[in-house]
């Protein structure tokens, strides 16, 4: 499986600090996705190129070059690493074109991407042995290290807990909540809000689990679909035994509708939050009633 | 988007699967139309976006004009776990054998279509027994899959044909109509061996409205539900009488358990969404101010992208227009959130450090 970890960090240089990974950002000229390059940049997230097709030889920031295709940027840059901002309905052309020209990492910021773009990228990524983050997730962060994504930079600090989330705002609010009570980050990632997410909960949990440098996790689930059953599943069958906490939101949501999110929906038992809690339950994850609770829990698993 | 049973019966119509004769209606003139160009006996079934309308009494029978004039505008309102009848579907009724059960389905997590068959229908799918389950990745059916099934669920020669025509059309409707649920249930054997589509429902996904023009006109939106998505935001419409406002899905999902864990009642899900700009805060509060209904107004906000001074803007332009006079209970964090306070610190948004805090006063200020 391909490493996010070495994707992300690189190997420790000879005084034991991880190295910036070369990233691209595909429809950096456009309205959101230069405002997000420009934050990452700010956060220090080594950008090396850009994508917009027809916009080739312009330099973004006067410094950063933006090319015609992903194929261009990837042979002047070799950068593995590539995050996505064109509007969903462009978004599989774009994701083929990272895919076809040898990025690893692809992260999918675009919210309303049809289903059936999301699954045949989902192929193309199998087949490249790639691994595609979202669509419609905020991304991913090593605190202190890289930002690809459009999380808020404050609420993250460095550390030893990952985050999975598929809630945007949540992951903020409970990594913020994480790091006023001394629980920094060593990743979170941003599962997406969508039904189908090109990287699922329990794919973003064995890419991270076995991290020497990581001690604990936290699970910010939401209604629909079964990805926190399957985790919890998954965490029983092979007896992982470092501390995982968790959160659920909709528990008071009506069923049969849609809250915000394209996945968040229950039908019938099918995604309900009860579902999840007694999974979770099962696999010995206490579940917070509030996001405020998260960090209190963690503390009592990691002390007991 | 959530097809009625109606709307999925025309789209099973336009791809070859056989349905009972029937006729949609909105109102009791078209209805009466309907009713003799039918003929008596036939039921009057609500359509509802729900399930469990057969309990609820939403599905009758009807066997003359008189009763007909009864149960018509009964059926037509009532209301089904909060839901208004959309529309009325007159069918003929059918002299079913035994009834299956089938539906194509996205299975989330593996990540491919799934067929469910099961030779004992016309149940919710939770009770459904003796399931037969197979993937098939894209949604593309197979004659020979399609046999495996049929044969799996006890069908045999002229039924085990009729069978495979049927769902391999149900899948050429999914991936056509990119449905992420397409069930027949029940399927009904006829006494004479016809299969047939009792009830479907059919789900698309919302994600490839761009490319269905075709599917528009299925569209059932209440007013302000269209509003909202015009103006960027996405809104979910509930009875109660306190609007919750937040950003991003999971952050308001979050706030509205929390109300109501603490006896209170949404009127809204409203996210205002990660490109919120002061108009379109503008433009959900205009909305709220439209509901007569609500009592107070929680704003929850993780400014991060989205500035909490966007927000408190809004704010500020609706106390300046007398758009609104409700009180608000708001608790702001992350980015500008002390300028945002300071903004609004001489209005009638009382501001409060925990999340808890505010929705303490709003359920006070709600249940008065």
């Amino acid at each position: 499986m391909t490493d996010i970890y070495e994707l992300l960090r690189g190997a420790k240089d000879a005084d034991g600090n991880y190295q910036k990974q070369p990233v691209i950002v595909q429809g950096i000229t456009g309205k959101y996705g230069s405002a997000h390059a420009k934050l990452m940049l700010e956060y220090g997230t080594n950008i090396v190129a850009g994508v917009t097709p027809g916009k080739a030889g312009q330099k973004f920031e006067d410094k950063i070059p933006v090319y015609d295709s992903v194929k261009d940027a990837v042979d002047a840059t070799g950068a593995k690493i590539s995050i996505v901002f064109v509007p969903a309905k462009f978004f599989l052309d774009a994701a083929k074109d990272a895919l076809n020209s040898g990025i690893k990492l692809l992260v999918a910021i675009p919210e309303h991407v049809p289903i059936r773009d999301t699954m045949e990228v989902i192929e193309l990524a199998k087949q490249k042995d790639a691994i595609m983050i979202g669509p419609n997730t905020p991304g991913v962060i090593v605190p202190g290290l890289i930002k690809v994504g459009i999380m808020p930079a404050s609420p993250f600090s460095s550390g030893r807990v990952a985050v999975l989330s598929k809630s945007g705002t949540l992951l903020y609010e409970i990594s913020n909540n994480l790091t006023s009570a001394g629980f920094g980050q060593n990743i979170t990632i941003g599962i997406g809000g969508d039904p189908v997410n090109g990287t699922r909960m329990i794919d973003a949990f064995d890419m991270i689990k076995d991290d020497p440098e990581l001690d604990g996790m936290v699970v910010v689930g939401e209604i629909g679909g079964e990805a926190e059953e399957v985790l919890a599943q998954h965490i029983i069958d092979i007896g992982f035994k470092k501390p995982v906490v968790g959160y659920i939101a909709g528990r008071q949501a009506p069923k049969e509708k849609r809250m915000g999110h394209a996945g968040a929906i229950v039908m019938g038992t099918y995604g309900s939050a009860e579902s999840k809690i007694s999974m979770f339950a099962k696999a010995n994850i206490p579940v917070a009633k509030r996001p405020g609770e998260v960090a209190v829990l963690l503390a009592g698993k990691m002390n007991s | 988007m959530r097809l009625l049973e109606y709307q999925a019966k025309e789209l099973f119509k336009e791809f070859g699967i056989k349905t009972p004769p029937s006729v949609s209606s909105k109102d009791i003139e078209k209805g009466r139309k309907d009713a003799k160009e039918l003929g008596y006996p036939f039921v009057i079934k609500v359509q509802v976006p729900v399930g469990g309308r057969g309990k609820a009494g939403g599905i009758q029978k009807c066997s003359s004009d008189d009763e007909f004039e009864l149960k018509y505008p009964q059926l037509l309102n009532m209301s089904i776990k909060g839901e208004k009848t959309r529309a009325i579907l007159l069918e003929k009724m059918a002299d079913i054998e035994k009834e299956l059960y089938l539906s194509l389905f996205l299975n989330r997590s593996k990540r491919c279509y799934t067929i469910i068959a099961s030779s004992e229908g016309g149940v919710e799918i939770e009770s459904v027994k003796n399931q037969t389950i197979r993937e098939v990745g894209l949604g593309d059916v197979d004659s020979q899959i399609a046999k495996e099934v049929a044969n799996e669920i006890g069908l045999k020669d002229s039924q085990e044909e009729q069978f495979v025509e049927m769902l391999q059309k149900l899948s050429k409707l999914t991936i056509e109509k990119e449905a992420e649920l397409a069930e027949i249930n029940p399927l009904a054997i006829l006494k004479d061996g016809t299969l047939i589509a009792l009830d479907g429902k059919v789900m698309t996904d919302d994600n490839s409205n761009f490319r269905h023009d075709e599917l528009q006109k299925y569209q059932e939106k209440s007013d302000l539900e269209e509003q909202a998505e015009k103006s960027g935001f996405s809104l979910v419409e509930l009875d109660g009488n306190i609007a919750v406002i937040g950003n991003g899905a999971g952050l308001v999902m979050s706030t509205f358990d929390l109300v109501t864990d603490n006896g209170g009642k949404p009127a809204t899900f409203l996210d205002v969404g990660g490109g919120a700009t002061t108009e379109s805060v503008y433009e959900a509060l205009t909305l709220i101010s439209k509901m007569s209904r609500v009592k107070g107004i929680l704003v929850n906000l993780y400014g991060g992208i989205v500035k909490t001074t966007t927000v408190a803007e809004a704010f500020i332009q609706a106390y300046n227009n007398n758009l609104i006079d409700l009180p608000v209970f708001a608790r702001l964090m992350g980015t500008e959130s002390d300028k945002a306070k300071e903004m609004l610190k001489d209005t009638k948004t009382k501001m409060f450090d925990s999340i808890e805090e505010a929705i303490n006063g709003v359920v006070m200020e709600a249940n008065k």
